[in-house]
């Protein structure tokens, strides 16, 4: 085995008194590309921004040794970490939108990094950076390296960030979660293209991913971290197809894949939504013109099956289920709902309407109101509605929460004192308590860590068996889809390019789009099982 | 951006408009009949009927206010009733003391302000910090009129160090007239150095802990680079909105620093008008005031798409 | 990328965790320790003055502080200055409560209107924009001059000059709660936009009204003593700091005593409000990490 080039043994990292790293080793060589995985609040994070010397808050290294090239960097002083930073290992950090300076031009950005480590002189910083912006795949960098921040798109700018994180050549690459806000096809290509670059450069690459998929693809080695520990390590593939601890096969098991066992075809059954020929424009500001976010969308959800939705951001699958929920007017178009228009209605009619259809939403912490109580959450459709009284309503939490297997004790607590998934939980609940015909489910599990989203759906799916529930399910994740729909609609750019059962399409894309998608799904060759 | 500024613009002019028809209402709401303080209270009817002639009166209201604002374009904003002088050479002879001791006690603000405020974000949670913070407590809670005079009655009188009244004109003899506005200009800008160092403190807070300043040190930028290159260019945005909103205080707070330090300025001639109902002063006076509040703030936002770049497309989110 | 972590938050009610963090916090029990000594100095003055405010003595004009008697000394008219600066205490916080209470009663329902329904805002944000115009100082003239002086016209002159604040403050939590999922979440059960901004909208707004009340508290404290101090506000003999700084300003050179505690009382009421909104502010800020 050659020298490492980073080698982290026994670290221990604290915030105050509370431990996030404990007993945490592990070695990356030169030009290796190793992965580390796990979910929120792991330490896995944690680990890597201990290597730079860039803990945040009270974050201290408590134990332990962080080796670079044999050097020990554990208490290394702020010059020496200043040349390693940028110089030998670079970084990439994890949200494009909030890591670059918005009142700076993106190419003294990049310049910035090479002046700092005296890497070019003062007058050539900018015509090199602007051919390390080309080198990283942005278009026309001339012209883009004038450009300030906020005219980039997400993906544009985790460009600008690569090329910041390799201006200097470093040896070794650390990339946080690097595409984690991006949309999948956009991953996979700026990925393909960090992959290309690293190997070319011969820098080695140190991948924090909590998705097992992705850490597969792109990595040779994994270490798997759960609750500051290391779990397992091991070569990627060996890792995520035969997982020795029982911690990683639960992990492999719960990641919704595009092999495993497809959720049972319930048969064919009334229509309960139709929704035919539906738009949604948007009047352009100042310049005239509109902007058509959905264009021509029509699709059925049945009784007691889901129909899905899948697209990227800007697909206008968000704005054809708020139609669907009536916060926003469709534009012209049908939406009945058990036979009825829902569209244009007025006063009672569309308060039967909306009674007959309850949200779920994405971000369980954003949907509960944070100074309700969990009973006051759940009973709010009930009282808005007017159903029953206080002492009815009241026994009704109980049952909710017993629906959703949450603790009945939990109805006086607020939702700052629950779990991800317990809020989620209770989200579902609110919108169960008025006994609705359709669920509308807006990325209701990509908030969640993969055990947790794996709970929440087994939760829909077996609410769906026993009270006959429809879904109108709207996602980004091709796999997570696979795992709960009966049918599917791909949308693209405000239009449905293709329309089935979930099985076919997935199986069998006839839309160069659809099939785009399935590639770019990470861990796809990985997970045949 | 053209199109913001325009709209801006266009706004600004709205409430001057606005503002105008306050001030007129206003001052005919003022008790006290103007003819009769003109003509004496001894004067007979046919006297008091011809002032009231003379000075318009007579006609409807709208069409007072479309003459009061005609003439008000032109700079003529009538004559005292009091001592007859044109009230534009009051205003011409008071504007400019306040204009000096404004300015001057703005740069104070945003000078100590900045530095205060820096130092409390950079060595947050160490003593510097404590002393920043320290005196900003002090300066919004002591009531700086107060610590006017006891300034004038300790610094000026009993130590002689600056002089307790008057005013020289900084353009006559600059040094003496800078010394003559330093003391009613500090205790002026006290104040809003309080508020200044509070807005740069948090904003630098919020700014230095913000992800792409942790992206910066991972470039292998020092802490000193980060703090002035990163920091301040996105606090300078606070603290331009801060000095115009702290225009309207400023000119509040100059009518007592005026009359502590005896100066000459329109905050003086703007009591003295209330307190002799010299109504065309008082009229002249606020729609000045207001329009200069106005167009400063309008200034302010031109400023704001020049340092922040996000605004010279999207125009102003707020 | 925000996942949320499986491992639940630490077990604490919002209320309880504000007050236990306000107790932990020096500078915010010291000012809460003062506020109670300035609120029960000025709602109990007539029961802790040892004189009524306006009561002279002739007879011993320019008494020194300490004096038999006369615990802060006495003015150029010998009314005892302590009994002056109870009642003065308990004028600056009438006029600061009622134009806090104006500020509020005005200022929030018109953010709560012009944050929610987009046509008001124009409206609503013009007349801001006309009250930002007028100084506080100017407004005061103008009332006093229409009025004449007085603790209630000196109020509302404060309380106008700090509408547009809170209006500002309250449009802008509305605006964002507006856009929350649970607001969306509101209206998918067909709640109205009265339920909305009564139920949700304002109590999450709540903490960030009572930390702009504290704001505008001492600032109106210190505007009452200027107006007065100008003959503006509170008129003689009615006891205000401000008119006892006024009054003393013309004999300071000979005896200081009178101008001093009057400043000292106005200030300790200014730095209870600062530092006990500080500590305020600080716990109920969900980022701030004291």
């Amino acid at each position: 085995m050659t020298e490492p080039l980073l080698e982290v043994s026994e670290l221990e990292v604290s915030f105050g008194r509370t431990p996030a790293v404990r007993s945490v080793s592990l070695r990356v060589a030169p030009g290796e590309r190793v992965a580390v995985v796990g979910q929120s609040g792991s330490g896995k994070s944690t680990t890597a921004h201990a290597v730079i010397g860039l803990l945040p808050g009270a974050g201290r290294v408590t134990g332990g040794a962080i080796r670079w090239r044999g050097e020990d960097l554990t208490h290394a002083g702020e010059k020496r970490l200043r040349r390693l930073r940028g110089r030998e290992v670079g970084l990439v950090p994890q949200d494009p939108m909030s890591n670059l300076n918005p009142v700076a031009r993106v190419g003294r950005q990049v310049a910035e990094t090479l002046l700092a480590h005296r890497m070019c002189a003062r007058r050539e910083a900018w015509a090199r950076a602007v051919e390390l912006l080309g080198e990283a795949g942005i278009p026309e960098p001339a012209r883009r390296a004038r450009q300030y921040p906020h005219e980039f798109s997400g993906g544009m700018r985790q460009r600008v960030l690569i090329a910041i994180g390799l201006a200097c050549r470093p040896d070794l690459l650390i990339a946080d979660e690097p595409t984690s806000a991006l949309d999948v096809t956009v991953q996979r290509q700026i990925l393909d293209h960090l992959e290309k670059l690293t190997h070319e450069l011969g820098t080695a690459l140190l991948l924090v991913t909590h998705d097992l998929g992705l850490a597969a693809d792109r990595a040779d080695r994994v270490v798997v971290m759960s609750e500051g520990e290391i779990v397992e390590t091991g070569p990627a593939r060996r890792v995520l197809t035969e997982p020795r601890e029982g911690y990683t096969r639960r992990l492999v098991a719960a990641a919704p894949s595009l092999t495993g066992p497809m959720h049972e075809a319930a048969p064919a059954s009334d229509v309960v939504l139709e929704v035919s020929h539906v738009a949604k424009e948007y009047r352009i500001r100042g310049g005239g013109g509109a902007l058509r976010a959905v264009d021509d969308v029509s699709f059925t959800v049945g009784h007691g099956r889901t129909t899905a939705i899948v697209g990227e951001s800007g697909s206008g699958k968000t704005t054809t289920a708020h139609m669907v929920l009536g916060l926003v007017p469709a534009t012209s178009g049908t939406i009945r709902l058990d036979g009825a228009e829902v569209v244009g209605l007025r006063g009672a009619r569309l308060r039967a309407a909306r009674r007959a259809m309850q949200p779920v939403f994405q971000d369980p912490y954003a949907s509960l109101d944070p100074m309700w109580t969990v009973e006051r959450l759940i009973t709010e459709p009930l009282r808005t509605f007017g159903v029953g009284d206080r002492a009815s309503r009241r026994r009704q939490v109980a049952e909710l929460l017993d629906q959703v297997a949450l603790p009945a004790a939990l109805a006086q607590r607020y939702p700052n004192e629950l779990s991800g998934g317990q809020r989620q939980r209770v989200a579902i609940a609110r919108a169960l308590a008025v006994r609705p015909r359709l669920v509308v489910c807006d990325e209701p599990v990509s908030a969640l860590d993969v055990l947790v989203q794996d709970q929440i759906l087994g939760l829909l799916r077996t609410l769906q068996e026993e009270l006959g529930l429809s879904y109108l399910f709207i996602s980004h994740d091709l796999a997570v889809v696979r795992s709960l729909a009966h049918d599917v609609l791909v949308m693209q750019a405000g239009r449905v390019v293709e329309h089935g059962p979930v099985g076919e399409v997935l199986s069998s894309p006839a839309d160069p789009y659809t099939r785009q998608l399935l590639d770019a799904v990470p861990g796809a060759g990985t997970f045949t099982r | 951006m053209g199109r913001y500024l325009l709209h801006r613009l266009w706004q600004s002019a709205l409430t001057l408009v606005l503002a105008s028809i306050v001030v007129f209402i206003g001052v005919r709401a003022l008790p006290g009949d103007p003819a009769t303080a003109m003509a004496g209270e001894e004067a007979d009817p046919a006297a008091i009927a011809a002032v009231r002639a003379q000075l318009g009166l007579d006609d409807p209201l709208p069409v007072q206010y479309v003459k009061f604002v005609g003439h008000a374009l032109t700079g003529d904003f009538g004559k005292s009733v009091r001592t007859g002088t044109p009230v534009r050479e009051m205003i011409g002879a008071t504007l400019p003391v306040t204009v000096q001791l404004a300015v001057f006690a703005m740069l104070v603000a945003v000078l100590i302000g900045v530095l205060a405020g820096v130092v409390a974000a950079v060595f947050r949670g160490r003593w510097p910090e404590w002393g920043a913070n320290g005196f900003s407590l002090f300066a919004l809670s002591v009531p700086t009129f107060w610590l006017g005079i006891l300034a004038v009655l300790y610094l000026s009188v009993q130590l002689r160090w600056f002089p307790a009244s008057g005013y020289v004109s900084p353009f006559d003899q600059p040094l003496r007239g800078i010394y003559y506005l330093t003391l009613p200009a500090v205790i002026l800008g006290l104040t809003h150095a309080a508020v200044v160092q509070r807005q740069t403190r948090s904003s630098m807070v919020e700014t230095l802990t913000a992800d792409f300043v942790r992206t910066a040190r991972a470039k292998g930028l020092g802490r000193a680079a980060v703090v002035f290159r990163y920091g301040l260019r996105n606090s300078l945005i606070v603290v331009t909105t801060i000095v115009g909103l702290q225009l309207g205080g400023l000119i509040a707070g100059a009518v007592v620093t005026e009359r502590i330090f005896s100066l000459p300025g329109i905050g003086k001639l703007t009591l003295d008008s209330v307190f002799t109902r010299d109504y065309p002063v008082i009229q002249a006076v606020v729609l000045v005031i207001t329009a200069a509040y106005i167009v400063i703030n309008l200034l302010v936002d031109f400023l704001y798409t020049v340092i922040d770049p996000r605004l010279r497309v999207s125009g102003r989110t707020r | 990328m925000t996942i949320a972590a499986e491992t639940p938050a630490p077990p604490a009610r919002v209320r309880g965790r504000v007050t236990r963090r306000l107790l932990h916090n020096p500078l915010g029990v010291i000012g809460g320790v003062l506020l109670l000594i300035v609120v029960i100095a000025g709602v109990f003055a007539p029961l802790l003055a040892p004189y009524a405010p306006t009561e002279v003595h002739f007879e011993t004009p320019f008494q020194q502080p300490g004096t038999v008697g006369f615990a802060l000394g006495t003015d150029d008219l010998g009314r005892d200055i302590l009994s002056r600066v109870f009642y003065g205490t308990r004028a600056s916080l009438e006029v600061g409560a009622l134009s806090v209470l104006f500020a509020v009663v005005v200022g929030v329902p018109l953010g709560l209107l012009s944050g929610y329904w987009r046509w008001l805002d124009a409206l609503i944000s013009r007349l801001a924009d006309l009250m930002l115009a007028f100084p506080f100082l100017i407004l005061a003239v103008g009332l006093a001059a229409i009025n004449g002086g007085g603790l209630t016209n000196a109020a509302i002159a404060l309380g106008i000059a700090q509408i547009p604040t809170m209006t500002r403050v309250v449009r802008a939590d509305t605006l964002r709660l507006k856009e929350t999922d649970f607001v969306l979440a509101a209206n998918t059960m067909h709640a109205g936009p009265w339920r909305i901004l009564g139920q949700h909208v304002l109590p999450n707004a709540a903490s960030a009204i009572i930390v702009q009340a504290t704001v505008i508290m001492p600032v109106a404290v210190i505007g009452e003593a200027v107006l007065s101090f100008l003959g503006l506000g509170i008129q003689p003999p009615a006891p205000s700091l401000g008119i006892m700084l006024s009054d003393a300003q013309q004999y300071l050179f000979r005896t200081p005593w009178p101008g001093i505690f009057p400043g000292i009382a106005l200030a300790l009421i200014c730095l209870g409000f600062n530092l006990f909104g500080d500590a305020l502010r600080d716990a109920l800020d969900p980022k701030s990490t004291r």
